[in-house]
């Protein structure tokens, strides 16, 4: 199944991928780090100061998880989502389709672009908040495992969105109205047991909630359920979406007629 | 063995359009096939089924022997493909497009880069590898396709419209080095709108129109099938009238350009054994049209009355 072709091929567009990002890395890494400093400026040492408390810890130690991993979910998704319509709107997506490449290596390429992008913007912004707060991760294994995890959700999710827009506002509406509510409503920002009870459950249905709370337990320990249901979730999430990817590269969707 | 064997293909696309209605063809190893037709006849579909870049409705396709639905792989092993479109990443430059398509096909970086190389300096771009593929000119562009679809080294090679909008110096030696290549055992299918580079690069033809085929045969059969002979004359003096000679037509251009059509039964001696008994000298001569050309109008207006 993995022969040495098909290696050499995932490689090849494994390669581009990161290459395409890092050669624009002051539109790719850049924004988010800023973002992302002026959140922990803002929300955690001006705001979070007068907030107080949060699930017994400093306001600012409580969001830095959360934003850490709004990080690599946009990065990874934007990564994917961008490059893949990119080559979508160029044509260029055909110099694969007549190649010998069987559609899990596409994906396994673009997903490899994305949780690479994620995976290097998680950690400049790790570096940047422990300017901000004393940072102890407690289980840093765990960590890069949720990393991964997550870079590959959202670059596959990012993936979909790719195959079926039509023109590059479809690529902006999805993160604008669909991610970025899921990532605020997903507890970045406050614990769950301060929603009342049918918000409580409704944010049970979003999946960036179970991906935040197994990453804050990495580093603090501390979550709002249970890391073993929260990993089995995203492996859900990974394989339904993965899955659909395969079904609609070998069916052609959005890319052969 | 055919390097192409079509069966009972047709293609129809949402909304009901039926691009293709039962196409068979046959390619044998090492031709050099034309496939023409007028704009939406159905030939950019067939390649693109050809090529896995379209999804047919039913019928099938083999090349050199391996079925598409069965070894899609196999199949696009054997195929190196020049499409219409320009549709490389503007953004690359022309080595890494090159590059990246030989690591497509599995072919480990180390030859890739050696055969990019020599694809590049094949095609006369090897000084143009560091630049990004948008600021080369038209006809460098389409020598970037060639080169990419050549990399893999593959069997069958399919151009479509591979000279559009080139000068004819450079469709020039577009043509020698495919027939440098087709010589060198490569099979080649070439749809163009340029008829006479199929008449001089081309063994063997197929004319399609309307997602049919109406004619597959080889180039010199077709070629004898044409009747008469159009020649634009030019003469050394101005003359108001021409002599009645039988077996030519002949019409006015100007008092000095005479357009006459010749029978083929007839013979050109005829014609100038006519205009020498008339004092009329002719000076220059040409042809008013590609002879494929004609015949080309011809099997469409026949076709579709």
């Amino acid at each position: 199944m993995f022969n040495k072709e098909y290696r050499v091929a995932l490689l090849t567009i494994a390669h581009k991928e990161i290459r395409r990002f890092l050669r624009i890395w002051v539109q790719t890494l850049l924004p988010s780090v800023i973002t992302t400093s002026l959140y922990f400026l803002i929300f955690g040492t001006l705001i979070g100061s007068r907030i107080g408390k949060m699930n017994g810890y400093d306001y600012m130690e409580f969001i830095v998880p959360g934003l850490i991993l709004m990080t690599v979910i946009s990065n990874a998704y934007a990564n994917v989502v961008s490059s893949f319509y990119g080559t979508k709107f160029q044509h260029n997506i055909e110099e694969m389709l007549v190649a010998p490449i069987p559609p899990w290596v596409i994906l396994t390429g673009y997903i490899s672009g994305g949780v690479f992008r994620g995976l290097i913007v998680g950690l400049l912004v790790t570096v940047v908040s422990m300017f901000f707060s004393d940072l102890q991760v407690a289980n840093p294994l765990m960590m890069l495992l949720v990393f991964l995890l997550t870079g590959i959700l959202f670059s596959t999710a990012g993936f979909i969105n790719a195959v079926y827009a039509q023109s590059f506002d479809d690529i902006s509406i999805v993160p604008t109205f669909v991610l970025t509510p899921l990532i605020y409503l997903g507890g970045v920002f406050y614990s769950i047991d301060m929603l009342p009870s049918f918000w409580q459950k409704l944010s049970m249905l979003n999946p960036v909630f179970y991906i935040i709370n197994v990453f804050r337990y990495s580093i603090l320990g501390e979550s709002d359920i249970s890391v073993v249901s929260g990993f089995a979730v995203i492996l859900v999430f990974i394989v339904g979406l993965v899955l659909f990817s395969l079904r609609l590269l070998s069916k052609g969707v959005g890319i052969k007629n | 063995m055919n390097a192409l064997e079509i069966k009972q293909l047709t293609k129809c696309y949402g909304g009901g359009l039926r691009a293709l209605k039962g196409v068979d063809l046959q390619v044998k190893q090492g031709d050099f096939f034309a496939l023409l037709g007028a704009n939406g006849a159905g030939k950019s579909t067939t390649i693109g089924i050809i090529a896995s870049l379209v999804n047919k409705t039913s019928g099938s396709v083999r090349v050199f022997g391996h079925d598409l639905d069965a070894e899609p792989e196999a199949v696009k092993r054997c195929i190196g493909l020049v499409p219409q479109e320009f549709n490389f990443n503007q953004f690359e430059n022309v080595f890494d497009i090159v590059v990246s398509q030989a690591g497509y096909y599995g072919i480990p970086r180390k030859q890739a880069l050696q055969r990019a190389e020599i694809c590049l300096k094949q095609l006369e771009l090897w000084d143009k590898r560091g630049v990004a593929s948008r600021t080369l000119s038209g006809g460098m562009k389409r020598r970037l396709m060639i080169a990419r679809a050549l990399v893999h080294e593959p069997k069958l090679l399919i151009l479509d419209e591979p000279t559009a909008g080139v000068d004819i110096e450079i469709r020039r030696s577009m043509w020698a080095f495919f027939k440098e290549i087709n010589a060198a055992g490569t099979t080649i299918i070439l749809t163009t709108h340029y008829l006479e580079e199929a008449e001089s690069l081309c063994k063997h033809i197929a004319i399609i129109d309307k997602g049919e085929v109406i004619e597959s045969t080889d180039m010199k059969t077709l070629l004898e099938q044409a009747d008469e002979e159009s020649l634009v004359l030019s003469l050394d003096r101005p003359v108001a009238s021409m002599p009645e000679i039988a077996g030519c037509r002949m019409s006015r251009v100007d008092d000095s350009t005479w357009l006459v059509s010749v029978q083929k039964q007839t013979g050109l001696n005829v014609l100038f054994a006519g205009l020498d008994g008339a004092g009329i000298t002719v000076t220059g001569m040409r042809n008013q049209s590609n002879r494929l050309e004609q015949l080309f109008l011809n099997l469409l207006d026949g076709k579709r009355s």
